[in-house]
Formats: C-alpha cells, structure tokens, sequence
C-alpha cells in the first residue's frame, strides 16, 4: 500500500459512488459493502449504489440492535453491524489442505493457491484500526498466515467517516492505542441543503488513480470545515467510555477479583462477542475423510475462547467455569494482547455491546475491576439496583 | 564417625532442647542394625520404640485380603518410621521391611512419652518439632493420592 | 522446518520406520523423511505436530537423539481416540509432519552447571534428548542426575537405558514410584522425596523438569527451598493446541503462546501463573 499522499480533499457527488463501484469490478476486484438483509447491515457483495443501505440507520444499545428508516438519502448513516472485514480477510471456513492416500503413499496438496481480489467500500475507522491489529497477530509476528496475506495483499480500501456514533460506540476510549492503517480511498458523507455529496481524501497513488476517473473538484473550504465538524461530532457524541489507564497491570493482578463471579453470573458463554468482534482471530482445525477413505481434507474454523472445548487437555478443559472463560477473552483482548502484540487487541466499536444477548457491557466489566473489592453478595446488589434505575428511565 | 549423641542432637526432633534431656534421650537409645527384608514393625502390634533410620531404605507395607501387599512409601536416611509411637493410640499401622541392610537408632518411646507427660513444656517441644514432620510427609502422600500420573 | 515454506498448516509425509512398546500404553516411534536421508535438527524440548490421515493432528515432543541424521522419535501415550490411532500405525506407513517447534530446553547456557532433570510419567520423553546429549558432550557439563517418578514400576520408560545412565560417569539415576509390589526395590513415594539423595550443588545446577503441572509445581516450590535460584529452573508447559504457530490462539497461558513462546519456560517467568486456577 502506498504511503499516505499529501493530498488537498476533493469533492464529488454522492452519484459518483455508483461509479466506483463499477470501476473497481472492471478492474476485476469483488467489491464488498454494507447492504440490508435479515434486519441488518452487513457485508456482501455489491454490484451498484441502490444495493447500499440507502436511508437506513441503525440504532444500538446493550443486547438491541435495530434497523430504522431515515427520511433522506444517506449512503452511511449507520454504525458497524454484526459482521466486520474479518469475514473475508480471515475467513470463517478455509481449507488448509487436501491428501490423497494411493498404495500407503500419502499426497498433500494446499488447500487454495489464490484468492478474489478485494475491494472494501464503507471501512470505519475502527475497522481500519481492527484490520491493522489482525496484520500485527498475524502477518507480522513469528508466523505468517498465508490466508490472511494473500487476501489481504491489495484490498482496495475505501474508507468512510463516521458522522454520528451509536451508543454502544467506544472508539475514543482506544484512540491512545489505536493504528490507522494505510486506505486508498477516504469518504466523509455530507448530506444538507446543498447536493448530496462526499468530501474525498486520496490515502494512495491507486486511489488517486482511480479518483481520476470519476467527476470530482475541489474541496471548497466550507465544505472540508463540515466534514471535519461532523466526524468530531460523531466522536463527541459517545457515551460510553473506557478508563485504559493501567488496564494491563489491573487485570493481572484482580485474577480473583469478585466482578468475574458476577458477570460470570450473567455470561451465557454463546460466543457471541467473539464472532462479532473485529480483532478476535482463534480458530480451530478439523480433519475429514471421504466414504473410500483414501481422500482427507483439513479445514480451519473460526473458534471462541468461549467454548468448552478450547481449553482442553487430558480428559478435562483447564477454563471450565463461564467465570474462567470470561476472563481470559477479557484480559486476553486488553492485557495479554499488549504482551504479544504490543497494544490491546480493542478498537472500541461495541459489538460485543450490541450483540451481547445478557447485555454484559465490557466497558463497565473493566470499569468494575477497579473498585476495591467488595464481596460478590455486595457487588451483585449495587449491580441490581443500577440495573432497576436504568429499567427505570 | 557419629555417635549416637551427635545424631540425635543433631536432627530436626531434638534440635535446640536442653542438655539433660537430649542426655536421657541417648540413655534410653540403642544402635539396631536390620537385615534385608526383616521388618522393624508389624501392623496391630504395640509401638513402643521410637526408630531413626541412619542408613539403607524401609518400605511402608500395607495389607488387604486378597490383594498383594502394596508398598506405599519408603524412607531413607534421616527419617523417623510413623508417629503411633507418640500419637496415641500406641500401635503400628504399617508393616515396616528393611529394603537393603539397614541401620536404625531405637528409642524408648515409653520413656520418652512419661516424660513428656510429666513436662508439659517438654512434650510441646517434642509436638512442635515432630508436627512438621508430619505436615511434610502429609503432604507428599496426598500427591500420591492424586494419582498424576493417571491417564484421565 | 519440515513444513512446506510458504505454508506452516501444510505438512510434509514422512515414514514410519520403527514402532516399539514401552509400557502397557505408551509406544516409541521412529519417522524417516521420503526420498533423500537428509539431517533434521531439532532443539531438545522442540515438538512436531504429527498428522494422521483423516484422523487429526497432534503435538509430541520429539524424545529421541539431536545427532541421530535423518530420522524423528516420539514417545507417546495412548489416552484417547487421535494418540490410540498413532501408536496404531504400522511401520512404513506415512504421517504428515510439522515443525519442530517451540522453545527448547537451554543445554547451551548449561555448560560448565549439574545438570538435575526431574521428570514424571511421560514427562521423561521431552526430556530424553536433554540427556543424550548432556552425555554426548559430556566434558561440558557437571553431574547429571535425573530423578524419575511413575505411577508403578510396570510405567516406567526406557528401563534399560535408565539403568545404563546410572553407571555412567559423575551420573545418578534415581526412579520412584507411587506404589509398588513387595518386588520393587526402589524407591516408593513421590519425586520431591528423592531430591535429598541428589548431591546438589544449588548455585552450580540447571534444573530441568517435565511432568504433570501439579508435580512441577511442587518440585518447582522444593528446589527454591533447596537453595536454587529461579532462573536455573526450567519447565515444560503442556495446553490444548491446533496450529502450533501462534494463530489458534489455544495454547495460550497468561499472555504466553505455549507453542512458540514455549513449552520450556523458566520458572522465574512463569511461577506465579502456576499457582493460577483456571487460568
């Protein structure tokens, strides 16, 4: 990817898009993007603007997510959904290798040689950040997964910037840590009385290239000044946040501290928040064979820390207990993560919020930790009652 | 080459007690050499010496009815052979088998259990010494319990 | 790396060449690499992942000789489905191979120390190479003593080379057992109980140990007692693995990656996660 080119912002009509679209599919990429489908945005193929999520928002809380009709035109007024970029990068289902067994001579050939060149239209900035921490754990450490390089090897990346936040947004919380990765293309939506239009900022000589063929001028000054404004808007508008001072030397030494009893109370152990979040990368192996016998197959599955099975050794699981398990996806993400990787494993897009069928807010979970311990019998109350005033309101 | 004073003065049961009584400990003890597979105790019988093993090795044999005798542990140099000898009630509850040629120093246990009765601040030295003792062997034998090795 | 180079997940077929039984559930075999007989280095304490046709993949620490050329030695335990079916296999006939990975045992920062091994049960078999080659270049190193405790005596490993070890040079071999018949001669009790008949020097000694967590973690304990600082001690950590290059994310112990930060770890690094229940 190109360094980051020192570019004055352009601008272009929201119509533009569409053509974009078709351009990146001439020059042969898969071009992904957010679409409505089953009550959510997430991401699959796109052919055109209309197959985008024209007018649509999402509205987000602890365990809620729903879709809700916008009475304008907006491309990208929403926030992430169920899915993120992982889903293509670091595949949820990949063939290792395939064998052949012929007279006790056994063949191994790989399980794929190539993969679609990607194009990814709609990429937050906490996506960015996340695809940046999946390149560190697993481009960048002592292995290299050729999966995800391969795939990642020339992702057209046009980004776009938030212009509100949903409630279970936290992105501001891990900015200290945060890494942008390298984009090609950087929208910022503006949507007013003027033409619905997007202030484009160029991230790299193929973006610029391909900006080239579209209709563009300019950024007047205004209209950098509104984008500039909306995107702080959007950051201004989270709710939650995260203290991260310490957070690495408080998880290691509260192994025993009371709030895992009690969220672990809560936690249904479903996985989900591993499934949905951006960074996490654990994945599983399983062998199959054919009726003849003489054909195997190895596949890579995605895994959760969650599952009883991940820990497993001799007969038993060391991490039986959902409190054990909570625990370490927590501290693995925001304290170990540091020790292997350099920075914590979050990027503050509140998936793991949303999509939390108890409504567990790791947010508040670490915010929790650092009270003085109390006993779990006093914890568990002083959650109850916050927990009947918010009913409340 | 060790007397029977120094040896006794010197381990961990009687280290730091007064004088005279380490003088009566050695007055009621006696030089025991063990031929291979003799045994020193017999389960059920009354336990009224004190053994201190100072040289070759002793199984700790357990019996049951139709099983094979089962050697549970062995000592070695250094080690005092069960505690039923201080611990009421006052019988063993193992065999004892010398493994190889063995050497032991016997005591009067009878002797030495009068006298703590008769001096309470004397017994308590002796417990207090001889409960670490305990504590350290408790606790190698509650490994073996766990049976780590064990294909789960 | 006897992986294909651009892919650490593919393995490479090699050959059964020798199946051997050691005791009543655990086997020793041997694999030779296809076609040209070429010198595959291992680290001691390094493991492979050995893949079964349609079967699955497992790590086992490789037990055999560092200088034995062209070929790998497993010793491995027969305790479920996937380790049933690799000690099922039948000489020439060919398993997929991985690695070897992870971090070794430190012979080289050993030279010129005692060298104490301490192993229980299978944990001998990681530890096996320590010895081969602590007895390869013997002028290098001090006393060796290995201290080896089983469950009976009918478990334990390499019995003829344990008695062979002891009547080597500056050597002490000391075996003990949980429990054993009125035949046994040797030792009957755990393996802490034997470290006072190792003539220790505590300043002087690398202490390597391999063996179920709840025994390194007593014997790590007693060998503090005993006067050895904590960076001579080393142990090797076992957890659930997939990949072995740090991706499935579950050999992970604290923030170690048991497969590439591991297995051998010193004990000054890692005491405390020990003592961590469910960790």
């Amino acid at each position: 990817m190109d360094p980051l080119v020192n570019e004055t912002p352009r601008v272009m009509a929201a119509g533009e898009l569409d053509k974009l679209i078709q351009l990146l599919a001439g020059r042969g990429y898969e071009v992904i993007g957010p679409v409505v489908r089953d009550g959510a945005i997430v991401y699959e193929p796109v052919n055109k603007l209309s197959d985008l999520p024209v007018g649509w928002t999402d509205e987000q809380e602890a365990g809620h997510y729903r879709l809700k009709r916008r009475p304008d035109q907006s491309v990208f007024a929403f926030n992430v959904g169920p899915q993120s970029w992982k889903k293509f990068l670091h595949p949820p289902e990949v063939r290792l290798f395939s064998a052949e067994r012929r007279n006790g001579s056994v063949k191994i050939s790989p399980g794929e040689d190539s993969a679609p060149s990607y194009a990814f239209l709609g990429v937050r900035g906490c996506e960015l950040a996340a695809i940046g921490i999946q390149d560190r754990a697993l481009t960048r450490d002592r292995f290299a997964d050729p999966v995800y390089a391969r795939r990642r090897a020339g992702v057209f990346i046009v980004a776009v910037q938030c212009t509100q936040a949903a409630a279970t947004c936290f992105c501001h919380s891990a900015a200290p840590w945060a890494q942008v990765i390298a984009y090609d293309l950087s929208l910022t939506e503006l949507l007013d009385q003027q033409p619905h239009r997007f202030v484009v900022q160029v991230g790299s000589e193929r973006g610029r290239e391909m900006l080239s063929e579209l209709q563009h001028e300019a950024a007047p000054e205004e209209d950098c000044k509104l984008a500039q404004a909306a995107v702080k808007a959007a950051g201004a508008q989270q709710t939650r946040h995260l203290e991260t001072q310490g957070l690495r030397e408080l998880l290691l030494q509260n192994f025993d501290h009371p709030n895992w009893d009690a969220v672990a109370q809560r936690c249904l152990t479903c996985a989900n928040c591993t499934m949905v979040c951006p960074t996490c990368f654990c994945t599983t192996v399983e062998d199959t064979s054919d009726l003849t016998g003489d054909h195997a197959e190895r596949w890579r599955r995605w895994d959760s820390c969650f599952t009883l099975n991940f820990s497993y050794i001799h007969g038993g699981s060391v991490r039986t207990s959902p409190k054990a398990r909570y625990r370490q996806w927590l501290t693995h993400k925001f304290s170990s993560w540091i020790d292997q990787f350099g920075a914590p494993g979050c990027v503050g897009c509140g998936r793991c919020i949303t999509w939390c069928p108890a409504r567990i807010d790791l947010t508040r979970e670490l915010n929790a930790i650092r009270e003085p311990i109390t006993t779990t019998a006093e914890l568990k109350n002083s959650r109850e009652r916050e927990e009947a005033a918010e009913r409340a309101k | 080459m060790h007397t029977l004073e120094t040896i006794i003065a010197d381990h961990p049961m009687f280290a730091g007690l007064e004088a005279s009584f380490i003088d009566l400990a050695v007055g009621c003890a006696s030089n025991v050499r063990i031929e291979p597979n003799a045994y020193i105790t017999r389960e059920g019988e009354e336990s009224n010496q004190m053994f201190l093993i100072r040289e070759g090795r002793v199984a700790l044999e357990i019996h049951a009815p139709a099983r094979k005798p089962l050697v549970i542990e062995t000592l070695g140099p250094g080690d005092i052979i069960g505690w039923s000898w201080l611990v009421p009630p006052h019988f063993w509850r193992f065999n004892a088998r010398a493994i190889n040629s063995t050497r032991v120093i016997a005591l009067d246990a009878k002797c030495l259990r009068t006298k703590c009765e008769a001096n309470h601040e004397l017994g308590y030295e002796i417990l207090k010494r001889f409960a670490p003792i305990i504590e350290r062997r408790l606790e190698a034998t509650r490994l073996q319990l766990l049976d780590v090795y064990a294909a789960h | 790396m006897q992986h294909t180079e651009s892919n650490p997940m593919q393995p490479e077929p090699w050959r059964v060449s020798e199946l051997a039984r050691e005791t009543a559930d655990t086997f020793t075999l041997s694999l030779q690499p296809l076609g040209r007989k070429t010198h595959r280095e291992f680290q001691p304490g390094q493991f492979s992942m050995l893949w079964m046709f349609g079967v699955g993949e497992l790590p086992i620490s490789i037990s055999g000789d560092p200088a034995a050329e062209g070929k790998l030695t497993y010793t491995v335990r027969s305790v479920g489905e996937a380790t049933k079916a690799l000690v099922s296999v039948a000489p020439g006939q060919q398993i997929g191979v991985r690695g070897p990975f992870g971090k070794g045992w430190p012979v080289e920062s050993a030279r010129g120390q005692d060298v104490l091994v301490i192993a229980g049960g299978i944990g001998l078999a990681p530890l096996r190479p320590v010895i081969y080659h602590v007895l390869r270049h013997r002028e290098e190193y001090g006393r060796l003593v290995l201290l080896y405790g089983a469950r009976n005596p009918r478990d334990l490993l390499y019995r003829k080379e344990l008695a062979a070890w002891g009547k080597q040079k500056d050597c002490q071999v000391l075996s003990t057992v949980d429990y054993a018949g009125m035949n046994w001669r040797g030792h009957v009790g755990v393996v802490t109980r034997l470290l006072r008949y190792a003539r220790l020097q505590p300043l002087q000694t690398v202490a390597m140990m391999c063996g179920p967590e709840i025994m390194m973690r007593v014997v790590g304990r007693e060998l503090i007692n005993r006067g050895l600082p904590a960076e001579s001690i080393h142990l090797s950590m076992e957890r659930n693995m997939k990949c072995a290059v740090g991706f499935c994310g579950h050999c992970q112990w604290g923030p170690h990656f048991i497969c590439k930060d591991g297995p051998v770890f010193s004990y000054q690094d890692i005491a405390p996660l020990l003592d961590k229940y469910e960790l």
